[in-house]
């Protein structure tokens, strides 16, 4: 991907709510026509950080830039930018073509140009134009997503900020909507700032992804990264299920465990790093026969297994030890419960992080 | 032949509140419609009904009384409202922690009965009273008392009926999600748009209410005018009170009530009708 220039700059921004510091010293750059998502779990600052850019909290300090100038102190009804909410916050007392022109109607502009403009951006978010005098509460769910969305590009923003606002939605259209929005973000090329609780989410929609946990930026990358070189157990356990092993760094470079008893083979560990975990994503592990097929193995016993629709996953017990193990429908592994079985995996599938 | 009618075990349950219903709340106000139609002065309720009341109430003077208690009523809620909005709105979102005592204080007179407070003012604002006996008595001003003025029969209006406008309008504000402000002002709305456009229209529900609320009450007041007004103003509940005691014409006093009750019903109706508040809730 091309370097982008920065659109949005964050300046180790924090804000203190009495004593606590939701947002701790974040330091970011946002490139133009970026998707950039901020994942973290509840309590984490992200929605607050997303307050701080949209102008509706003031940062306790640091600097907020937007393509260069310091945008801190600018109300949210001044900056060119515009917030798609939690709740949508669509305006009840309005029909859906109310809702769409009502920044067209507050700069305003003539009732036809505006007209226009909101049945344009409801061909382009796929609501049928009969909806245009529709009362908004007689909306189902995902149009009433559209005609938020919509209502927030009529204001034509230079970036756009999305407030968790599928986390209400159920699962089969929260779907369907990500792909649509990850589709409006390529149709309109503006800048999209997500914030999501669900690393799942980001990974389908994000050209970036930065995962906060208490107040800060602990990693930031694209989707390919965060899930494949994530640097901290807590990324790493972000999405789905992985197993994670403490682990100390012998003198000969092995990797030593409490819970195992041989030595591992893993990634060669950085100047320093003395102690942490190895991590295994569940598709890197696999049923062997004998030690030698992989570079480590363990043996224990099939506990269960869960059918994921495409994917089956096994539990194997190894002593206190779980592992978990995921493998393709049509590659699905014929032991029986209980089976006495060997699992094993290359140095070069694992990763080693800190806590 | 069988019964016509066959009632359900609901039905059947309901038949003891039903009647409870009849006696104790349709029957009074029955009897007050039908006792409107009987021959002036007298107590029977079985003579042969006529419009002779109605017709000796158009020819009297009673349509000043009568608009004197709406135009009193009217000015009260307009002044409730300009006083009542604010302190709503700071209740909900600006005094924080201190709404709670302010409701409070708004809610404790309501334990004292309304005639005790309406003598409270009487010994607060009257001659040598509290306020201008201080006055005199610390300052050497003298001043004339308003009491025994329609400005007087306001202040106890405003004073008695306050807490049923605050507390619909308090609803009503409280009924505006923050988040939809907070998009009104992130889409470019001033303070003031935000207000205007979004505010107002979404907690009109308790707006109509307090509206409706305090007028319907404000045009039955009496106390107020005897009280506070020293009888200078005689609203048509005051009238309606001489015909039923002093003047001992019940069926006077009944079409009159009749009438009142025909006059605030309709208005009513046309307010309801202006202001859906079905519509008002996005149920429509």
């Amino acid at each position: 991907m091309a370097a982008r220039p920065t659109i949005l700059s964050l300046k180790s921004v924090r804000k203190i709510f009495g004593t606590l510091a939701a947002v701790d010293s974040i330091n970011l750059d946002i490139g133009e026509g970026e998707f950039f998502t901020i994942v973290g779990p509840s309590g984490s600052g992200k929605t607050t950080l997303l307050r701080m850019l949209a102008g509706m909290e003031q940062p306790t300090s640091g600097d907020i830039l937007l393509r260069g100038e310091r945008i801190n102190d600018l109300p949210a009804n001044r900056r060119p930018t515009c917030m798609v909410f939690q709740s949508l916050a669509l305006f009840p007392h309005r029909t859906v073509g109310e809702n769409i022109e009502f920044s067209l109607k507050i700069r305003g502009e003539a009732r036809d140009k505006r007209k226009a403009r909101a049945l344009e951006l409801m061909d382009l978010l796929r609501l049928p134009q009969a909806y245009y005098g529709k009362n908004v509460m007689k909306c189902s769910g995902g149009e009433r997503q559209r005609v938020a969305l919509a209502r927030a590009l009529a204001y034509d923003p230079q970036i756009l900020f999305f407030d968790e606002p599928l986390s209400a939605i159920d699962y089969k259209l929260r779907k369907t909507l990500e792909k649509e929005l990850k589709d409006i973000h390529r149709e309109t090329k503006k800048t999209f700032v997500y914030i999501t609780h669900s690393l799942e989410e980001a990974m389908v929609m994000s050209d970036r992804i930065g995962v906060m946990r208490e107040g800060k930026l602990v990693q930031v990358g694209s989707p390919h990264e965060i899930y494949s070189a994530p640097t901290t157990r807590f990324v790493s356990e972000f999405i789905g299920d992985v197993n994670v092993i403490p682990v100390d760094v012998a003198g000969d470079g092995l990797l030593k465990s409490v819970s195992l008893k041989d030595a591992l083979k893993g990634p060669v560990p950085p100047k320093g790093f003395t102690s942490g975990h190895l991590v295994i994503r569940p598709e890197f592990l696999r049923f062997i026969g004998k030690p030698s097929e992989a570079d480590n193995s363990v043996s224990g016993r099939l506990y269960n297994e869960y059918a994921l629709g495409s994917r089956i996953q096994y539990q194997v017990r190894v002593g206190e030890r779980v592992f978990i193990v995921e493998k393709l429908r049509q590659q699905m592994f014929t032991g029986k419960l209980d089976d006495e079985v060997r699992i094993g995996w290359d140095a070069k599938d694992s990763i080693l992080v800190t806590d | 032949m069988r019964r016509l009618v066959q009632l359900g075990q609901g039905e059947k349950s309901a038949i003891p509140l039903l009647l409870f219903l009849l006696i104790g709340f349709a029957a009074p106000l029955l009897a007050v419609i039908w006792f409107s139609f009987m021959p002036a002065r007298t107590f029977s309720l079985f003579a042969a009904p006529s419009l002779a009341n109605y017709a000796t109430i158009f020819e009297s003077t009673s349509y000043i009384s009568f608009l004197w208690s709406l135009g009193l009523a009217a000015v009260t809620v307009i002044l409730l409202a300009l006083i009542c909005y604010p302190v709503a709105y700071g209740i909900v979102r600006v005094f924080g922690k201190w709404a709670m005592l302010l409701t409070l204080l708004f809610t404790i007179p309501l334990f004292v009965s309304e005639n005790i407070r309406l003598y409270g003012w009487i010994l607060f604002l009257i001659k040598n009273g509290v306020l201008l006996g201080s006055l005199k008595s610390i300052f050497g001003l003298e001043l004339e008392s308003i009491l025994f003025t329609r400005t007087a029969i306001l202040l106890g209006m405003v004073y008695v009926y306050l807490p049923f406008m605050l507390f619909p309008m308090t609803l009503g504000i409280s009924m505006v999600p923050s988040e939809t402000r907070d998009a009104a002002f992130d889409l470019g709305a001033s303070r003031w748009q935000v207000f205007r456009e979004i505010e107002l229209p979404l907690s009109m529900p308790g707006i109509v209410i307090g509206f409706l609320l305090t007028f319907v009450l404000a045009v039955g007041a009496i106390a107020e005018a005897k009280v506070m007004g020293g009888q200078r103003i005689i609203p048509i509940t005051h009238d309606i009170e001489i015909a039923f005691t002093y003047a001992q014409n019940w069926p006077l006093g009944a079409a009159l009530a009749v009438l009142l009750m025909l006059v605030v019903g309709v208005l009513v109706l046309l307010a309801l009708r202006r202001f859906d508040l079905d519509r008002f809730l996005g149920r429509r």
